[in-house]
């Protein structure tokens, strides 16, 4: 059953880099064959539980001994502005006899305890390595507790071995496909209504572009699955049409609304100044083919016009600021070239950029931005890195949390674009921001005294 | 006498616990140069990394032997095999220090088997000293991982005094002593005890050693393995030790290990927080050494019980709640009893034969959903970051201790040992009291309704 779900998610007929494979090729799928004692990079499991986690009145819970939940629990930035239950660990952490007699029925038992206390609309349960691995047939246990307990309780079959983060969330979309959307119907429904995918609400990114298509009058009928509600993502089928946001992450979901219910979507991204006003003309665009008044074009552009001219008025002391400074890039693909796009325009240079995680068409992209002699690095070493700040090749660093103290050891600025940075950069005013915090990075006036020696060495 | 209970739920909600395997690394990166590895799929590194990254900020060398499905089942001989070399041509550890998961451990990977093997195929890497324990994660908890880790490197490491480059015979007035420290002691209680040790002009070898490794020093160069703990060297030299000084009663087992490779004589503290524990740290540092203690512990020996007087009226009758693992728990609530607070809700990870000596009625292996309900009424929260939510929910005054604390900055330097270390807890929770004190207002000597109805009922009977 798995094994044919990841074989169907590595068939991807809309993944730009699947276009250019064999049959075989396609078959062996896209998670390359990590390297003993030279890998990085979460499990399968995490990359489910990033996708659906935001949803937050859902209780997630975790078959599998402790080290899964327990060691990872609440550490990831989504918001949500109404339920909290989606921050509550939930696990079976299963014992050493569970794992001889089998966790099936402390699972069941598992699930009937969080529905008696915490009376959630749906339960998830997350399938992790040790406990696939001993046969827990989770599948058949949330059937019959949805059954018992008239509920949803809905299997996430991805456990860890099965592949990386990546293959993880298309897997969790495969499980909303099955098990979720198309199960509810909304109140009413308007021809402005949209579904925003691959976005999380890190940090409230949603909230900082919710405004925006508030303002043109779009509604955001679903987000999967930023601050999503169980049944916002059970009726984003009645949806006219979806912004996909991250562009591996969910593309399974994107393209199946678009087979399954005629939603046709873009690809855009919300961080950029150009990006940000792309999106907004796409979804305008999209919605007005299916059928919304012609007008909303025009609105768009107006709206466009304004919050553009706002932000290039907030970006103008910076640039002078900003204008040819070095960029370190370091992040997990897709979000390069819409990051790469957006410091271009306040003038920094970007001196080298991740592409590890890429695909063909991200590369094509990033060439596009940067020129043929792009540096792209496909993987440059932690001390390559650490060379590179130290000698000044590049005077800030971009990366995610963990490859912070290569530049802060360097002694240079940093900043976290990752999933537990605590600043919002989307939208206009998240490209402003992020602006502002590059510059607070780099004329710190703390980097004269730290990169000073001291007295006695010099 | 406590009574010890184990949840029975079958749903753990809001883990307290963290996992073995992850105790196992925290302990492997408290020696120098080293890289520890984690037998198991690849996401069980990354949590682990992550969550170390957030408690110490700092870099973290932890690497994976990127378990898959298929070779799970084939077994982890390939796997391991082709972790070490890639380690070793990479990183250029002088050890590698592997610990299993739950994966590999319910497939029943024999991997001291393997490293035989591994090493009999591999001449080149006899310089690298490799370590292996097992630590399933369905098992028992980060202590206990940590526990089990020091042990191995204790019997597999340390050269006896009489075996091929031992020392021979010890001479009595040694002044080489090992210290054998905890899970719950931060870089910074470490750096405390360090310099307590020689200040009676003793010379401690500490295993592990995170106050070299992750004290938030800024090295010369970049590297990819740990930069500062003990030393291999270190560690082999320990045989040569004229006593083995534990701190922490998880500790004990590493320590007998020690009196059983070695015949080193031992002596293992249970807890260096509070007068009376600090005073039995620093009488036996007194003994050992032959000296007289030096002026600034006298000095602050005294500076602590002036902080004990001027603090106990904060403390009095105050009640507590702890979630910590079974030895932090044990140092914070009796100094916490000592000072007359009374610790209402216990709720700890593992077995310890500390727990039914805690001051307290109850102490419940469980998880932070049960501490919750057991805090109601308490006036203080102490537990790792994860209490965050449950402090606001409670709306009661919360001390982060033990690991993760991702929220605050500084947790590699918080201290809590010693008669220093002592004294500043005392302040810190004190002034947290203080701040929480209520102000007396006209309504206060009023009876609330429900002590009314309380009142009537009681006479009625
Ligand atoms: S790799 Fe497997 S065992 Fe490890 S965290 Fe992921 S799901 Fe859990």
């Amino acid at each position: 059953m798995l094994q044919s779900k990841i074989q169907d998610v590595f068939n991807e007929p809309a993944c730009g880099k699947n276009q250019g494979k064999s049959e075989k090729e396609r078959k062996k799928g896209c998670t390359k064959q990590l390297v003993p004692g030279a890998a990085a990079g979460g499990c399968a499991f995490d990359g489910a539980k990033i996708a659906l986690q935001p949803i937050t009145d859902v209780a997630h819970l975790v078959h599998g001994p402790i080290a899964c939940e327990g060691n990872s629990w609440d550490n990831r930035g989504a918001k949500s502005s109404g339920s909290r239950l989606y921050r509550t660990g939930f696990t079976t952490d299963i014992s050493e006899l569970d794992v001889i007699y089998g966790g099936e029925k402390r699972l069941y038992k598992a699930i009937r305890e969080v529905i008696e206390k915490y009376d959630p609309p749906a339960v998830f349960v997350y399938q992790t390595c040790v406990t696939a691995l001993i046969g827990d047939d989770i599948e058949a246990v949330c059937k019959a507790a949805s059954v018992k307990f008239g509920k949803p309780v809905i299997p996430i079959d991805a456990p860890g071995f099965v592949g990386n983060k990546n293959l993880g969330n298309k897997l969790a979309g495969e499980a909303l496909l099955d098990y979720v959307i198309g199960t509810q119907e909304p109140e009413y429904t308007t021809p402005y209504d949209i579904n925003i995918i691959g976005e999380y609400n890190l940090s409230g990114e949603l909230w900082q572009v919710k405004p925006l298509f508030d303002k043109l009058g779009i509604r955001i009928l679903s987000c999967i699955s930023g601050d999503a509600q169980y049944k916002e993502v059970a009726w984003s089928h009645r949806a006219r049409a979806t912004m996909m946001v991250c562009s591996k992450a969910m593309i399974n979901i994107t393209r199946k609304l678009e087979e399954r219910y005629g939603i046709p979507y873009f690809e855009g991204s919300f961080y950029g100044i150009s990006d940000m006003s792309d999106s907004l003309r796409q979804t305008s665009k999209l919605l007005v083919e299916r059928g919304a008044p012609a007008e909303l074009l025009e609105r768009t552009e107006l709206l466009i016009r304004d919050e553009e001219a706002k932000a290039w008025q907030q970006l103008e002391p910076y640039k002078a600021r900003l204008a040819g400074k070095k960029v370190l890039l370091i992040t997990g693909g897709v979000k390069s070239w819409s990051v790469v796009s957006a410091l271009q325009e306040v003038g920094m240079e970007i001196v080298g950029t991740s592409v590890k995680k890429s695909t063909v068409e991200d590369k094509e992209r990033i060439k596009e931005l940067m020129g043929q002699d792009a540096h792209m690095l496909d993987d440059m070493s932690p001390r390559d890195m650490y060379k590179m700040l130290k000698d000044a090749r590049a005077e800030i660093m971009l990366s995610g949390g963990r490859s912070q103290f290569i530049a802060l050891k360097a002694k240079m600025p940093w900043l976290d674009i990752n999933q537990e940075r605590h600043h919002a950069y989307a939208g206009y005013d998240g490209m402003v921001a992020l602006v502002r915090e590059i510059d607070k990075a780099l004329y710190s006036p703390m980097w004269e005294q730290v990169r000073r020696p001291a007295p006695w060495e010099s | 006498m406590a009574k010890i209970v184990t949840s029975r739920k079958a749903c753990t909600v809001n883990p307290l616990k963290m996992s073995q395997p992850i105790g196992a690394v925290l302990a492997f990166l408290g020696l120098d140069h080293c890289m520890p590895a984690l037998h198991g799929s690849q996401g069980c590194t990354a949590f682990g990394l992550v969550l170390f990254v957030r408690h110490f900020r700092e870099n973290i060398p932890l690497q994976t032997t990127a378990m898959n499905e298929a070779t799970t089942i084939l077994g982890g001989m390939d796997n391991i095999e082709e972790a070490i070399l890639n380690i070793w041509t990479r990183a250029k550890p002088e050890i590698i220090c592997i610990a299993s998961t739950g994966l590999t451990e319910t497939k029943g990977d024999d991997v001291d088997g393997y490293i035989k093997l591994i090493r009999k195929k591999h001449p080149e890497l006899v310089d690298l000293a490799i370590i292996y324990v097992s630590t399933p994660d369905y098992k028992d908890a980060f202590q206990d991982g940590w526990a089990r880790a020091v042990t191995k490197l204790v019997e597999e490491l340390v050269i006896p005094p009489f075996e091929k480059g031992g020392v021979g015979v010890i001479s009595a007035g040694i002044s080489q002593i090992n210290i054998l420290a905890g899970s719950h002691l931060t870089p910074g209680d470490i750096e405390e005890i360090r310099e307590t040790v020689q200040a009676f002009g003793l010379d401690p070898i500490i295993l592990p050693d995170l106050s070299g490794s992750l004290d938030g020093h800024i090295p010369e160069e970049f590297m990819p393995t740990t930069m500062g703990g003990t030393t291999l060297a270190d560690i082999r030299r320990m045989g040569a030790s004229g006593f083995t000084l534990a701190i922490g009663e998880h500790m004990r087992a590493a320590t007998e290990a020690m009196h059983a490779k070695c015949g080193t004589h031992y002596e293992v503290l249970d807890r260096i927080t509070g007068l009376e524990a600090s005073d039995r740290f620093i009488a036996l540092l007194a003994e050992l050494s032959g000296n007289p203690v030096p002026n600034k512990y006298r000095r602050q020996r005294s500076q602590l019980v002036d902080a004990m007087l001027d603090g106990h009226f904060f403390f009095g009758g105050k009640k507590i709640a702890i979630g910590a693992e079974p030895d932090l728990l044990w140092a914070i609530g009796n100094l916490l009893a000592e000072m007359g607070c009374e610790i209402t809700a216990a709720v700890t990870t593992t077995q310890s034969p500390l727990l039914e000596k805690i001051p307290t009625a109850e102490v419940l292996i469980g998880d932070l959903e049960d501490l919750e309900q057991k805090a109601q009424n308490c006036d203080l929260l102490i537990t790792h970051s994860h209490g965050r939510q449950m402090a606001e929910r409670l709306d009661i005054p919360f001390l982060r201790m033990g690991l993760p604390l991702f929220d605050r900055l500084g947790a590699a330097h918080r201290l809590s040992v010693g008669y220093r270390g002592t004294r500043d807890l005392i302040f810190e929770i004190g002034n947290m009291f203080m701040a929480n004190a209520h102000e007396a207002s006209p309504s206060t000597w009023i009876p609330s309704q429900e002590e009314c109805n309380a009142d009537t009922s009681a006479t009625a009977h």
